[in-house]
């Protein structure tokens, strides 16, 4: 066995998606905002793995799931660098790169202690104004924030 | 059918503040009018807020209309920890208009979104507030005969000052010239100059308030410096004079130079100025009505048309 790879440390799947390189601290996270716990799906996690990249890292792996952009697009805040995979016959056939949404629906909690989104029982609204820099405004208050200080709900 | 709320003024296009200023006009003709005869408006004050309250009520009577709402939020069921949304929805049964002031960011907006009636936004927090932006557009419009090409200086709390920045921003349309006289701590924020810069407005910044910076302006916007603004309270002290004006401060302006002020007044302005034809923030205020009572029809979906023909 020597000639072959190292042993996975998640077993691999036939058909369906793998999102890796998750910051371990953002795996629950990640598998809140994809709704994974409402699946039906056979779903691997895997947490506190060993990454060369991030020390420690979480690893996702969905059988015969495959997302849209939009679904994806949902963990791009919390998760930037994670990496999609998307496996046909467990063969990586697509690899996907996630970019932020140019509107987050019920993501980001308003970081204005005097929004009315931190008042009322209701669902928060951002879009994306500047890419590059990063800027989120809130469609209530219409402050703007940075995505490296905001609050993932 | 559309939403015909109003919550900012951003909302408005070139054509349709003209357009809000020419009812505004037929109203000042004849304020008083039947054109909401069979209408309710309410007007709900989630805070205290007595001029604009007296404002938006005196349109709705003047029209015709109906008033209910509350004017302290102590008295009503929010104290008791109902949310907004179960208030506008609840009140929606009652009125075809809600005018609403409220103490949160986003609340009109919000509103806007769940009630089946329009909304008209007297004030969210420090965010919009676009009825008084039309009457200060008005009153500009109504001295100045037009909006295009008007040198402003706006003067005091330019960093806090939600009236000043929406002026500016509605002002984007008209090729106006911006001067910014303000204290260090109060100077208008990077965002609105960079509007500005994008929109290719020009705009000068001055520490300075004497009669050589104001000799040209057409229309003077005065806001008042507050202590409570100042981290640096020694910085207070030291500009707390330097922001008002005098009556020997307008000798060198221009003969169609107006003063404007949002209300309410302390010190900025002292009471010299109160006697010259320059002073404005008296009958700015009154231009306030005839600007809401046609902020109030439109959103009820009555048109200049409507408006000219009503006999």
């Amino acid at each position: 066995m020597t000639e072959n790879k190292t042993e996975l440390q998640v077993a691999a799947i036939e058909n369906g998606t793998v999102i890796d390189h998750i910051p371990s601290d953002k795996l629950f996270k990640v598998v809140s905002l994809l709704g994974i716990e409402k699946m039906d799906n056979n779903v691997t996690i895997g947490f506190n793995l060993e990454s060369k990249k991030l020390g420690k890292k979480g690893i996702i792996k969905i059988a015969g799931k495959f997302f849209e952009e939009e679904e994806i697009n949902r963990i791009s805040l919390v998760a930037p660098n994670a990496h999609i995979n998307v496996i046909r016959n467990y063969e990586i056939v697509e690899k996907k790169t996630i970019s932020i949404p140019d509107k987050m629906v019920g993501i980001v909690k308003c970081n204005n202690p005097k929004c009315i989104t931190n008042n009322e029982p209701m669902t928060t609204i951002f879009t994306l104004t500047d890419r590059e820099k990063g800027i989120l405004k809130c469609h209530y208050c219409e402050k703007e924030q940075n995505k490296n200080n905001i609050e993932v709900l | 059918m559309k939403n015909r709320s109003l919550v900012a003024i951003e909302e408005y296009s070139k054509e349709k503040i003209l357009y809000m200023l020419e009812m505004a006009k037929e109203f000042e003709k004849r304020p008083n009018r039947k054109l909401l005869d069979s209408k309710i408006v309410a007007t709900l004050f989630f805070e205290p807020s007595t001029r604009t309250r007296l404002s938006f009520e005196t349109a709705a009577n003047r029209l015709g209309a109906k008033v209910i709402g509350f004017t302290d939020p102590k008295v009503t069921s929010s104290s008791k920890g109902e949310t907004l949304k179960d208030t506008i929805l609840m009140v929606s049964n009652y009125a075809d208009v809600i005018v609403m002031r409220h103490y949160l960011e986003g609340a009109a907006r919000y509103a806007s979104e769940i009630a089946p009636v329009p909304i008209v936004n007297a004030g969210d927090g420090a965010n919009q507030h676009p009825s008084q932006t039309m009457l200060d557009l008005y009153s500009i419009y109504k001295t100045q005969g037009t909006l295009e090409n008007l040198n402003i200086y706006m003067v005091g709390d330019l960093k806090y000052g939600r009236t000043v920045h929406s002026l500016l921003m509605a002002m984007r349309h008209f090729n106006p010239t911006f001067h910014f006289i303000a204290p260090d701590e109060l100077k208008m924020p990077d965002e609105y100059k960079l509007f500005c810069q994008k929109h290719n407005i020009k705009y000068f910044e001055h520490r300075e308030f004497n009669e050589n910076v104001i000799a040209d302006a057409d229309i003077l916007y005065m806001t008042r410096v507050q202590r409570e603004r100042f981290t640096d309270l020694m910085e207070y002290e030291r500009v707390k004079n330097v922001y008002i004006l005098h009556n020997d401060m307008l000798c060198k302006t221009k003969d169609n130079l107006r003063i404007l002020h949002p209300l309410p007044r302390v010190n900025e302005i002292s009471y010299d100025v109160d006697d010259n034809p320059k002073a404005y923030f008296i009958q700015q205020a009154q231009n306030g009505l005839y600007a809401r009572e046609a902020i109030i029809c439109d959103v009820l979906g009555i048109t200049l048309d409507d408006v000219r023909n009503d006999k």
